[in-house]
């Protein structure tokens, strides 16, 4: 596995995000190359979600920046984010329940004909094409996403964001809801999106998810940035050191890892 | 190295249904069960009262008198079912349609002739007359739908202020006066003999309708074939068809079999030089084609349009559509603009009928309205509902009120009904939805 070279698809810089007097995200800088799979890791309430909800436009930070292929760029709402080819899948799927998998994949994205009017043959002909992909065995397509399982949901989201060719890809817990078969086809598909040159950011609670697909891994602790390390410089106890004590694995004592161990 | 485009395309499969079960025959025809489940509720519920009145109120007269009663209802409650779905509710409605009702009154009566000098004999005087009818009951929606939307104050409080301003504001129009004498070509639209379309014109509506049923049959059964997709086999689509151009026809007949009142078809007579005991058809009444209008457009609204697609996405999930990039607050007011319109197009109704307009002209109709939404299906959670459901919920309303009246029950006595009925509907769908998630 490669590290692609090449100037960062994305930046994140000095992101600052507060709700009320609580500082969620605080100076945190992270990036993202071409082809490259970084992994977002830290406990509950360590800030992963909200800094990444700047990127998807859902929650404008409050200070610092956004570059995108080394411009700066803002992102004020999902829009501007969709128009910059990145796209998101959300650890609650954002789906619409009551009504059906193409209409989900083509929220807010609508195929129209001539005169405005919705074609949903074509944007379910779209839908049937990049589902055969995600699950060759789904075929429900006209019954709204409330009837579907787990799996099933997870894969129209994940299918609304690959139809549309993103470059930058957000995945929020992408197989938190998913079974064990499920899962590896979702580790297949972050692979292949991976070797077509779109930059992932992959948020996981899962330390062995991010350990075989990520090539480098961003830990956070109570909304700042412990550290950016790449995957082949360093052991999965040393990333729960980072995660856990929010220690580097420069700082880190052989002491602090039995500890984790208890 | 694949690219996501260029993926093979996925071999179609076809789902046949089994053809053994009778739910399997009805299953493949797609049909929406709910929407004929109502529309059996609503035949028993005018055979019973046909029954119990011994055959006297299915007539053709009493069921065009009862639709025509129905249609304010029912085309304020197609916008009402966009507001219910997409979380929100509109309780100004009622009031909405007296201050545009009284507006029209007063256009016709006074500020046409006395403020902008129009002669009595202007052109068109009815259609600009709806035209600003039209342009007030946006506006009143445009500014609910701007508080509750853009300020954010909920919907409940900011229509139960609109119930009480607007109706207040009716007062201030006219001084608390009754108005009446509109443009005579205006008063067609509330219907009668003289605002219905005749024999000829109504089997013209009736053979057009048909051609349309076949129409939409064919686009949509070749819109499908596009993309393979597998389609209704094809007696399904023979059935569907016949049973819809006969149902029109059937109905353009029934409309044909009301004829004229006596005195009005002799005095025509007598004008033009005819025998008397001449029987002329009524046909369909204006109002009636007004609501079939209404009910096609925004049933495209609803289903073939970006705003009713956003309008039940955001009703089946908020977040789920502004993460999607929709506009939500805009797709919000655009409701109660919607529903302004389909108010002002109510209040022509109930103000031609009158010849004029009262203080109280809608009172009380938010009620109604709501009750005829739920009634047809739409659920307060949200997302969920269908326009055509509405309609037949305001006739099924309109039809027990009016059966009740017909044997004798008087009006407080109707409304114990109406109310009853309301609740019942709602606890069926709460029952329904709780035994199909749990199966």
């Amino acid at each position: 596995m490669t590290i692609a070279d090449g100037a960062p698809l994305v930046e994140l810089q000095h992101i600052n995000v507060a709700f009320g007097g609580v500082h969620a995200v605080q100076n945190v800088t992270v990036d993202l190359r071409p082809g490259e799979v970084v992994g977002l890791v830290g406990g509950n309430g360590a800030g992963k979600t909200t800094l990444i909800r700047c990127l998807s436009g859902a929650h404008p930070a409050d200070s610092g920046q956004i570059l995108i292929d080394g411009l700066p760029v803002s992102i004020s709402n999902p829009r501007d984010a969709k128009a910059r080819g990145i796209e998101t899948i959300y650890q609650t799927l954002a789906l619409a329940e009551n009504i059906d998998a193409s209409a989900n994949v083509f929220l807010g994205r609508e195929l129209t004909s001539r005169f405005g009017d919705l074609d949903d043959a074509a944007m379910e002909s779209a839908t049937r094409k990049v589902m055969g992909r995600l699950n060759p065995n789904f075929r429900n397509f006209k019954t709204p996403v409330v009837s579907l399982s787990g799996g099933q949901r997870q894969a129209i989201a994940i299918g609304r964001a690959v139809h549309f060719n993103a470059r930058i890809l957000i995945m929020d817990e992408p197989t938190a809801a998913l079974g064990p078969a499920e899962t590896a086809q979702v580790r297949d598909l972050i692979k292949q999106l991976k070797s077509e040159g779109i930059g992932i950011f992959l948020i996981s609670h899962d330390i062995h998810d991010v350990f075989d697909l990520a090539d480098r891994i961003s830990v956070m602790l109570h909304g700042k940035l412990v550290g950016t390390v790449s995957k082949a410089d360093v052991t999965t106890d040393e990333v729960l050191a980072m995660i856990i004590m929010g220690k580097l694995p420069t700082e880190v004592t052989q002491r602090d890892l039995a500890a984790l161990h208890g | 190295m694949t690219n996501v485009a260029d993926a093979p395309p996925v071999k179609v499969q076809m789902q046949p249904q089994s053809r053994r079960s009778m739910s399997g025959l009805i299953a493949q025809t797609e049909v929406d069960l709910r929407l004929f489940g109502m529309l059996v509720a609503l035949a028993v519920i005018l055979l019973a009262f046909d029954i119990l009145s011994g055959g006297q109120m299915i007539s053709p007269t009493n069921m065009v008198t009862l639709s025509v009663q129905a249609t304010g209802i029912a085309i304020i409650a197609t916008g009402m079912v966009l507001v219910i779905v997409s979380r929100n509710i509109d309780l100004s409605v009622g009031s909405l349609v007296g201050f545009v009702a009284m507006s029209y009154a007063l256009l016709m009566t006074d500020w046409f002739p006395n403020i902008l000098h129009l002669p009595a004999d202007f052109p068109l005087t009815w259609a600009v007359a709806l035209a600003i009818g039209i342009g007030i009951g946006a506006g009143f929606g445009a500014v609910q739908g701007f508080i509750i939307a853009y300020v954010g104050v909920p919907s409940f409080i900011v229509t139960l202020g609109g119930l009480l301003t607007i109706r207040g504001l009716v007062w201030y129009l006219s001084q608390g006066a009754a108005v009446s004498g509109l443009d005579p070509t205006f008063q067609l639209i509330g219907g009668g003999a003289a605002g219905s379309m005749g024999a000829t014109l109504t089997w013209g509506v009736g053979v057009v309708g048909c051609l349309a049923v076949v129409w939409f049959l064919v686009t949509a059964r070749r819109q499908r074939r596009r993309f393979a997709f597998p389609v209704r086999p094809m007696w399904a689509e023979a059935v569907i068809g016949a049973v819809g151009c006969l149902a029109i026809l059937g109905l353009a007949a029934f409309a044909n079999a009301n004829y004229w009142p006596k005195g009005l078809a002799d005095r025509y007579a007598a004008e033009h030089g005819l025998p008397a005991g001449l029987q002329i058809s009524t046909g369909f009444p204006y109002p009636i084609m007004l609501l079939i209008g209404v009910t096609i457009v925004m049933s495209w609204i609803a289903k073939r349009r970006r705003f009713g697609r956003y309008v039940y996405a955001y009703g089946g999930n908020p977040d789920a559509a502004l993460l999607g990039g929709i506009n939500t607050r805009w797709t919000i007011l655009k409701t109660y603009v919607v529903m302004g319109i389909l108010c002002a197009i109510a209040a022509a109704i109930a103000a031609a009928r009158l010849n004029g307009s009262t203080l109280d002209v809608g009172q009380s109709y938010e009620l109604y309205v709501i009750a005829a939404a739920v009634v047809g299906g739409t659920s307060f959670a949200g997302g969920t509902g269908s326009i055509a459901g509405a309609v037949v919920g305001a006739f099924v309303m309109q039809s027990i009120a009016y059966g009740l009246s017909f044997n004798g029950v008087n009006s407080p006595g109707q409304n114990v009904v109406a109310g009853i009925v309301l609740i019942l509907a709602v606890g069926f769908d709460a029952w329904n939805r709780r035994r199909s998630r749990s199966s």
